[in-house]
């Protein structure tokens, strides 16, 4: 039931979109009916025609009367046709790109629960190849359900007209024909999902096998790889075979109740001429029709399955669509800090003193609400203090940053930024006060420039200089294109520190007030991180820093070292003060020189 | 997609039968019209109600005889096409195998498997539907022709010439919306490359608060598919209403010339409606045979792509040749493994990754490779593997040139650690094996304890316990200690690892390196760090810089003569 009511859901919601473009899909269905109409008179006047003629006495005038309106109607058949092409076309191309402008605009809105929490190729998958089946499938129920249905209706229509009881045996021999399908289709589907839990297992393989083929050469695992591959491909032969073979059995087996329908009718149509029921015309047009008719019952089963497959990929898009939002903050007031740290201020590279105070009250937050992480969690920055965030891997360094730019909302307590708590304001103007470099580098495809400027309008000598300053100038320059080189997805050939360079770069040129960095130089060589160094001090002066590393010796000149362990803040002061309390900061400190 | 015909050799047969039965059923379904005919010219005309269910019975024998064919040539069709599909897959998949480091790097992983997956599916629907249809349209096509001219000459000519015409505006569209196509498709690859971006970079680009650009470039991207959807759905929307037009055009004609023949005697009514019924036969064909048409032109474009896949040669091959052994006495005096004015560039155009570099290491060693990002250090370890090939110069191990060593066995003599920390889906024995199939469970335990993750494999329930696909359900340092672990299960002669304890924290790290150390079989350790901590208890330390050695010797030495070294030990403290 509960499925039943989602497809029904999915099926409002596909009428919802249709009727955006309503003129579309009524000059749609207008011209399906047309078109119906007189591609179906056609045979009937070519079975008049044939009336006509006879040996050595034609009536020209009437067979030419009878064969300009067949021409007529095949234009009008043709035009209709046309128009009901291009309305489709409009019509589902255009409701898949709405669909997919929501499903894209929602990525931006989606709370990091749900990103983090589902796989990058299943949402990815959602936005393109969903929406394309849903395209596809809309494009085939349009164009040919509906038609394909006024078909069987008209035909029957006209066959009554013409002779009812040729028209029962028609009727009375087609579900054969339907039967037949279904058997064959209920069949199938069975060695389908055979062939299809075997292609799964052969698609992992290759992704595991081909996705890490370094270390599968560095243990010389290839043969290995191979035979555990030819095992599942022969596997998947056997099935394959199986399955493509019962479902090519479908249109042989219905032609084959077809050519019974059609003897069928020939037969009783030939002893009707014979008594004098009808005539030989009026035979060929029952004929031309038996053979069209049965046609659109295989067309419909084949449509049907299709739009059930675009129903379910609709339902997918559209429950990405659905997801719960980030609270809404339109609402709420932009966070403005001291003007002074303005882009001119920036420049200089002094920030207002007086801003940027940071506090932690009591915070409390956890990703799974069963698992306590973050507790009673209080800290007290100044402005334009540096905090350096250390501890052993998985401590909950980088949840502190999604903390403090909101990604995640906290369970309890509160954060205030100079005095404002962080949830009264919009995410978009606390985040421009902050500039933020990833442990997880991130560049797109396009040239270093764009990288760098990110749709910012900044002119060339500036981001130049700062590329100086970062020291990524240099390698930059020495690329094939310099900064006009067109990098890959994800920074393509670039070695990590370059693309964690290219980030710094990136957050050098705003210079926003406060600064976020996580473990923003964990690859790059010492050597490198000394000179940048100097450029990271000067853009840290008078700026509220939280740096999160795992060299402690880009700490130890911080204003506060929060130690985590845990997930809990288990020691807070400055370096000198950890060490002289021995703790676990002590400890972690001297296994660096042991 | 022809080079791809190889694939077909072993299902010869099947590939001349399958079109054979079709054509076979072709026929049968020419005939019916003819038995129409005589039905109305015969049967009708001299009332004889026997002949009329003789003619009937014969269309239904017909239909009994033509479903047969249709079948066996069905089940030729689909075992030519998945035989087709399994024997390219299979080889394609052990191409890919073949190929080496740099090739990876310049194909993209994820390329090669759409290649692997959709784009062999897709070839095997057009192999399928091929043996299928594409000798069965054109034949019913044809033969409705020559059907024709065996009832009237005249009246056939109106059928070659709508052939004809059909043909050329089937062709005309064909090519013009090819191109259209793919550009669609260029469309589409750049939509999903800004969503898979905006997953990716979600919190740079909220951090950036770039969210209305984005939808802007997005939106504008999408607006241009549209376009080009509908610029490609023009011609295709053009095509059915064309044809149509041109059939019952012909119809007509037709039925007013046979009118005139009839009126004169020259033609029966009942050959009128064969003419007609083979006509409208025609239509139904050519409606299959544009689908067939599309069906193959996303064929013949996936096994093209397939084809560029297989054209890449393998730039690393087995030129094992019988030079002597490794480990042959006498080698060792000059060192255990050599670097001889070794240079490396990734590609022809590039700059050298690698300058000139020398070493010289004896067996037992332990080397210590550090300097900046980019300065060559993995380039020199992954050089020992062979990995990649050095342009000049050569790499000696064992008193061979790896070029001329049989790959495999040098390949077996090596325990690598990669940087990146990969696990694979199965049991936490079965990822350990991969250094040695036969290790037993002592001596896993012995890798595992070595390596300091015996907690890592007790909480995840012993050597059985399940790691998922990338080792997802493990954390980086986890991963990184058992991707090391994996290594040493292999007790291999030389040991590189390529700054392989980076996620760990330093005691952990410490703890490694001590256990290494005190190992009671002797291996050459290559230690790749950005830390001295690491290397400083090396026998050498070379010390690299925009890939040259810029100094080399022990850890007090390089601290008095290598001022690169110096700057990199200061830094770390």
């Amino acid at each position: 039931m509960e499925k039943k009511t989602a497809r029904k859901e999915t099926i409002n919601r596909i009428m919802s979109y249709i009727m955006r473009y309503k003129f579309c899909g009524a000059m749609s269905i207008l011209c399906a009916v047309i078109n119906v109409v007189s591609t179906l008179y056609v045979p009937i006047l070519i079975g008049r025609a044939i009336d006509c003629i006879a040996y050595g006495s034609l009536d020209r005038g009437r067979l030419m009367s009878i064969l300009v309106r067949a021409a007529l109607s095949t234009i009008i058949a043709a035009l209709s046709l046309w128009c009901m092409n291009e309305s489709n076309n409009k019509l589902t191309y255009s409701i898949v790109r709405d669909v997919r402008n929501e499903a894209f605009c929602k990525l931006h809105v989606l709370p990091f629960e749900y990103l983090d929490s589902h796989p990058a190729g299943g949402i990815l998958s959602r936005v393109i190849a969903d929406a394309d089946q849903f395209a596809d499938g809309l494009l085939m129920g349009f164009s040919q359900l509906f038609t394909g249905v006024m078909t069987i209706l008209i035909t029957l229509g006209f066959m009554l007209m013409m002779n009812p009881l040729i028209t029962l045996i028609v009727v009375f021999v087609t579900p054969l024909s339907l039967f037949v399908a279904r058997f064959i289709s209920k069949h199938t589907y069975d060695m389908f999902t055979v062939q299809s839990g075997i292609r799964g297992e052969q698609t992992e393989l290759i992704d595991e096998m081909i996705g890490n083929e370094k270390i599968v050469k560095t243990f010389s695992y290839e043969e290995k790889a191979v035979k555990r591959f030819d095992e599942i491909n022969g596997r998947l032969q056997s099935a394959s075979l199986k399955a493509l073979f019962f479902s090519s059995l479908t249109n042989p087996g219905t032609r084959f109740v077809n050519s019974v329908v059609y003897a069928f009718v020939a037969l009783s149509g030939a002893f009707a001429v014979v008594t004098g029921g009808m005539s030989v015309g009026l035979l060929t047009s029952f004929l031309s029709y038996a053979n069209q008719y049965t046609k659109p019952f295989n067309e419909i089963s084949g449509v049907l399955t299709e739009l059930q497959n675009a129903f379910a990929c609709a339902g997918r898009v559209f429950e990405l669509i659905d997801e719960n939002e980030e609270k809404s903050d339109a609402d709420l007031p932009v966070m403005m800090i001291d003007t002074s740290c303005d882009a001119n201020a920036a420049d200089k590279g002094h920030a207002a003193k007086n801003s940027g105070s940071v506090r932690c009250d009591g915070v409390c937050f956890s990703y799974d609400k069963e698992k306590k992480l973050i507790e009673d969690l209080n800290i007290d920055v100044k402005p334009g203090e540096h905090v350096a965030i250390v501890g052993p891997t998985g401590c909950g360094k980088t949840t502190m940053i999604n903390l403090l730019m909101r990604f995640y909302d906290i369970d309890k307590g509160s954060i205030t930024v100079d005095g404002r708590d962080i949830r009264r304001v919009t995410r978009k103007s606390l985040r421009h006060l902050y500039g933020m470099v990833l442990q997880d580098t991130w560049l797109r495809h396009g040239t270093i420039r764009d990288n760098i400027k990110m749709g910012r309008d900044i002119p060339d000598e500036e981001m130049i200089r700062a590329a100086k300053e970062v020291h990524s100038h240099s390698f930059i320059r020495r690329l094939k294109n310099g900064y006009d080189t067109v990098i890959g997805e994800e920074g393509g050939s670039l070695s990590q520190g370059q693309k964690q360079l290219l980030c710094i770069t990136r957050i050098m040129l705003s210079l926003p007030p406060m600064l976020i960095l996580d473990e923003a130089t964990s690859s790059i060589d010492t050597r490198t991180e000394m000179k940048i160094q100097d450029a990271f001090l000067k853009m840290m002066e008078g700026r509220t820093s939280f740096i999160v590393a795992h060299r402690l010796s880009t700490v130890r000149n911080a204003d506060l070292i929060l130690v985590m362990k845990t997930g809990n803040i288990i020691e807070q002061g400055t370096h000198d003060e950890l060490l002289a309390g021995r703790g676990f900061y002590y400890e972690l400190y001297n296994s660096q020189f042991v | 997609m022809k080079d791809l015909l190889r694939y077909l050799k072993e299902y010869k047969t099947e590939c001349v039968l399958a079109p054979l039965f079709k054509m076979l059923e072709a026929i049968f379904e020419l005939f019916v019209p003819l038995v129409v005919a005589s039905i109305i010219d015969k049967g009708i005309g001299g009332g004889d109600r026997a002949y009329i269910v003789k003619c009937c019975g014969i269309m239904i024998t017909l239909g009994i005889v033509g479903l047969i064919s249709a079948v066996s040539a069905q089940y030729m069709a689909a075992k030519a096409a998945v035989g087709f599909a399994t024997g390219l897959r299979s080889d394609l998949f052990k191409h890919i195998m073949s190929l080496s480091h740099k090739n990876i790097d310049e194909s993209g992983t994820s390329t090669m498997i759409t290649r692997m997956t959709a784009d062999v599916n897709q070839a095997q629907t057009g192999v399928n539907m091929f043996l299928r249809l594409f000798l069965r349209s054109p034949f019913i096509v044809f033969g409705a022709m020559i059907m024709a001219f065996t009832i009237d000459a005249n009246a056939a000519l109106i059928f070659v010439a709508v052939i004809a015409v059909l043909f050329i505006v089937v062709g005309l569209t064909m090519r013009f919306n090819i191109p259209m196509l793919k550009r669609v498709q260029g469309r589409l690859d750049k939509i999903t490359l800004l969503t898979r971006e905006n997953l990716m970079g979600a919190r740079v680009i909220r951090a950036f608060t770039m969210e209305e650009k984005e939808r802007d470039d997005f939106e504008k991207t999408n607006d241009g598919l549209l376009m080009e959807q509908r610029l490609a759905g023009h011609l295709s929307a053009m095509l059915n209403p064309m044809t149509f037009v041109l059939i019952n055009a012909a119809v007509i004609v037709l039925i007013y010339i046979g009118a005139l023949k009839v009126e004169t005697g020259i033609l029966t009514k009942g050959q009128v409606v064969a003419l007609y019924n083979y006509m409208s036969q025609i239509l139904v064909e050519l409606i299959k045979l544009a689908n067939l048409i599309v069906l193959l032109n996303k064929a013949i474009a996936s096994g093209d792509r397939i084809n560029d896949l297989f054209r890449i040669e393998p730039d690393i091959k087995d030129t094992y040749r019988e030079e002597g052994q490794p480990g042959d006495p006498g080698n060792e005096d000059e060192g255990f493994i050599r670097f001889e004015h070794v240079s490396l560039k990734y590609s022809d155009t590039g700059d050298e990754a690698l300058s000139d570099i020398d070493l010289s290491v004896k067996r037992g060693e332990t080397i210590g490779i550090i300097g900046g990002t980019g300065s060559g250090k993995s380039s020199v370890v992954n050089l020992i593997p062979r990995f990649y090939d050095a342009t000049h110069g050569k790499v000696i191990v064992d008193g061979l040139d790896v070029k001329g060593q049989d790959i495999k066995a040098l390949r077996a003599r090596i325990g690598m650690v990669p940087q990146k920390a990969v696990l694979f889906k199965g049991t936490i024995a079965e990822n350990l094996r991969w250094g040695n199939e036969d290790a037993n469970e002592d001596e896993l335990a012995e890798a595992v304890r070595m390596a300091v993750c015996t907690d890592v494999v007790d909480a995840k329930g012993g050597f059985d316990g399940m790691i998922e696909q990338n080792g997802r359900n493990l954390s980086g340092g986890q991963r990184q200690r058992l991707t090391i672990a994996r290594a040493l299960v292999r007790k291999p002669e030389i040991l590189i690892l390529d700054d392989s304890a980076s996620a760990l924290d330093f005691a952990t790290d410490l703890k490694l390196r001590r256990n290494i150390a005190q190992t009671d079989h002797k291996m050459t350790v290559f230690i790749v760090s950005q830390r001295t901590s690491a290397v400083q208890n090396a026998d050498k330390i070379m010390v690299l810089d925009d890939g040259c050695v810029v100094g080399l010797g022990t850890h007090e030495d390089l601290l008095k003569d290598c001022p690169v070294y110096k700057e990199i030990y200061d830094s770390n403290t």
